[in-house]
């Protein structure tokens, strides 16, 4: 095929890299705050359907709604659940602010759960408060936010690929890329920009070594955890991997946030309950992982003694949104809620702020430690941020960036950091019979497993670091027939990059914390005396990773962690 | 690099008669943008087996000619 090296060339004042949750509600906010200003979305795949919530959600995980639940109560709740290494502020944004979020939402044509009087119908999944607002009708969630991108005329461009944020004069002033089908190279000139990019999701590999059956959307392979590296940004909690309870095999969620609070509860092979709440933390992560390998496995999600309407009303949400094709799994392996509990399994790991605290470090205004560079959603270090978090964000990083911009200029990117990643972007192209991506891949992710897959220990985390780095030079081999496998190449190159931070975060924290996400087996207590802190990293001026201890913003929220240790087994 | 090509089974199934050749619905809501158009056919296929089973394509197409299976591996 024809493809073309030429370099395009966009100029905005905000750039949002990433139109999932988190990007489009930026965009939005942006241009709420100043319509004057031009803000541009560059999307890998196509906003309509892209990001974690392409198919949609079946509820909000995380609403603090006054009369169910209070910010204070919700910070308290998740301080408790990331043994105390928090950054307070910035999750108390997303209990003060979720609820006009949901508001505004809702005036979108978004339709959440209500009660016969009309309130919304909140459940109860985590330990203490009411945060789970279902919304069985939450399927069309991305086309609603895309009809809101068009009405608030932001700018997009679906199918280019950003692979570095310019950073010049100590400010972020624009993006490289290139274009996913015609190839092109692709440069962006900003004045802020926000990265939007979603989770690591492609780092471990799933058990079926099928490489895109990841519980997150497998186009979100770390890219702007990379990104922000590479910007000069630190970034934090990245030993606290992402571990959820899957349904095994396809692994997508069981869903307990949905069926439990119809009267579903996860049991081990004998039904027995091991575990008194289904939030999904680490410390419930390590029950799964005991009674895995207790002899009392598999472990699975029961309904069976529910009545038939019940089961229905289940069915009718978990096959419309989020991962519907689930549906179509049972059926194929003959499996009914009725009859049988659903097998589950500990999922591969990966980097995700969503759901555990693994992210690119923001402070309460999504602001990184990289002037000029945002960060929001999954990628955003603000822990058991989930959807709503995502959307606080947004709002949080659009309107800061636009304000941040006001007497800023465009400033010309320099030719030479141009062209050196313009080389690097099409190495693969310009060697056609170069090992394919997917074994490359392969191999990367299967190491990750090997080595970086809780539980943990120094001499296992350091042979995979060695391996990680070494794989350096076997990225260079990697060969590319089209923009498309170029695409993935460069995935690639995202996911070895997370995989280093992975294994230098894990080797680093020398404790146990956040139950399964870094449980050591070398050093399997809490040390509350050398590590109630963050351990951050970031690029040095040298080009290493260099890691570090930040210490934790004080609380604005009381908590006695000694009085509240999080303990969720069935004894 | 001496490369071969193999067989899969992949998971995107498209009823070539249901197919509209004037019509990229389906590959433009990809994810993954596994689809493309045959240019002898004019008809869409799975280029790459690069599948979230998240089922976009299958529901925007608006001639039902999609069918979207488990993975083999996961099924």
């Amino acid at each position: 095929m024809n493809i073309s090296t030429n370099t395009q060339w966009m100029k905005t004042d905000v750039l949002v890299i990433g139109g999932g949750t988190a990007g489009t509600m930026a965009a939005i906010k942006a241009k709420q705050a100043n319509p004057d200003g031009d803000v541009l979305i560059l999307e890998k795949a196509n906003i309509r359907r892209s990001g974690a919530i392409a198919m949609g959600m079946d509820g909000v995980n995380t609403a603090v709604i006054p009369g169910h639940s209070t910010p204070e109560q919700y910070v308290r709740e998740v301080t408790i659940a990331n043994d105390g290494i928090v950054n307070q502020k910035a999750v108390y944004q997303t209990g003060k602010l979720g609820y006009e979020t949901i508001q505004e939402l809702e005036s979108w044509g978004v339709k959440f759960q209500k009660d016969a009087q009309g309130n919304y119908d909140l459940k109860q999944v985590h330990r203490v408060g009411k945060y789970v607002l279902p919304m069985p009708e939450g399927k069309d969630l991305k086309t609603i936010l895309t009809r809101q991108v068009k009405r608030h005329k932001v700018n997009v461009t679906n199918r280019v690929m950003a692979t570095r944020v310019i950073v010049q004069e100590g400010r972020a002033i624009g993006a490289v890329g290139f274009d996913v089908r015609a190839g092109h190279f692709v440069v962006i000139q900003a004045k802020a920009v926000i990265l939007c990019t979603g989770a690591c999701g492609r780092l471990g590999l799933p058990e079926s070594g099928y490489l895109y059956s990841t519980y997150e959307n497998p186009t979100n392979a770390g890219d702007g955890y990379s990104m922000a590296y590479h910007a000069g940004a630190e970034l934090t909690n990245i030993e606290c991997f992402q571990i959820n309870p899957l349904i095994k095999d396809y692994n997508g969620p069981a869903c307990a946030y949905v069926a439990g609070p119809f009267g579903a509860h996860t049991t081990n092979a004998e039904g027995h309950r091991f575990i008194n709440c289904d939030y999904w933390s680490g410390q419930m992560m390590l029950e799964v992982w005991k009674e895995l390998n207790s002899g009392k496995g598999p472990i699975q999600l029961k309904m069976t003694h529910l009545d038939e309407d019940t089961i229905s009303e289940i069915e009718r949400v978990l096959w419309a949104n989020e991962r519907p094709s689930r549906e179509r799994f049972h059926a194929g392996r003959g499996e009914d809620y009725r009859t049988h509990g659903i097998e589950m399994n500990i999922s591969e790991i990966g980097l995700c702020s969503g759901h555990s605290a693994s992210g690119v470090w923001v402070n309460e205004n999504a602001e990184t430690t990289v002037p000029g560079l945002y960060a929001a959603g999954d990628l955003a270090s603000v822990p058991h941020n989930y959807m709503i978090g995502a959307f606080v964000f947004g709002r949080i990083a659009g309107t800061h960036a636009i304000e941040y911009l006001q007497d800023l200029d465009h400033l010309a990117p320099d030719r030479e950091f141009l062209e050196a990643e313009k080389a690097r972007i099409y190495t693969p192209l310009n060697q056609p019979n170069g090992i394919p991506h997917t074994q490359i891949e392969y191999k990367l992710r299967r190491w990750v497993n090997d080595y970086l897959q809780p539980p943990k220990s120094e001499p296992k985390l350091a042979i995979g670091l060695q391996n990680f780095i070494r794989y350096h030079e076997t990225l260079d081999q990697m060969g590319a027939h089209d923009p498309h496998e170029l695409m993935r190449c460069m995935e690639v190159h995202f996911i070895r990059d997370c995989a280093e931070m992975a294994a230098r975060a894990s080797i680093y924290r020398r404790e146990s914390r956040w139950g399964l996400y870094h449980y050591r087996l070398d050093f399997p207590e809490k040390n509350d005396e050398e590590w109630f802190c963050h351990v951050n990293l970031k690029k040095d001026e040298a080009g290493a990773m260099r890691l570090f201890k930040r210490a934790i913003e004080p609380y604005v929220v009381d908590v006695d962690l000694h009085q509240e240790a999080y303990d969720v087994a069935v004894r | 690099m001496a490369l071969i090509t193999q067989r899969i089974d992949v998971p995107v199934l498209v009823d070539e008669s249901k197919c509209l050749e004037k019509c990229t619905a389906c590959i433009e809501v990809c994810p993954l943008d596994v689809l493309a158009k045959d240019p002898q056919t004019g008809k869409a296929y799975m280029k790459y087996d690069e599948c979230w089973f998240c089922l976009p394509c299958e529901k925007e197409c608006p001639t039902n000619a999609i069918t979207v299976q488990i993975p083999f591996l996961l099924r």
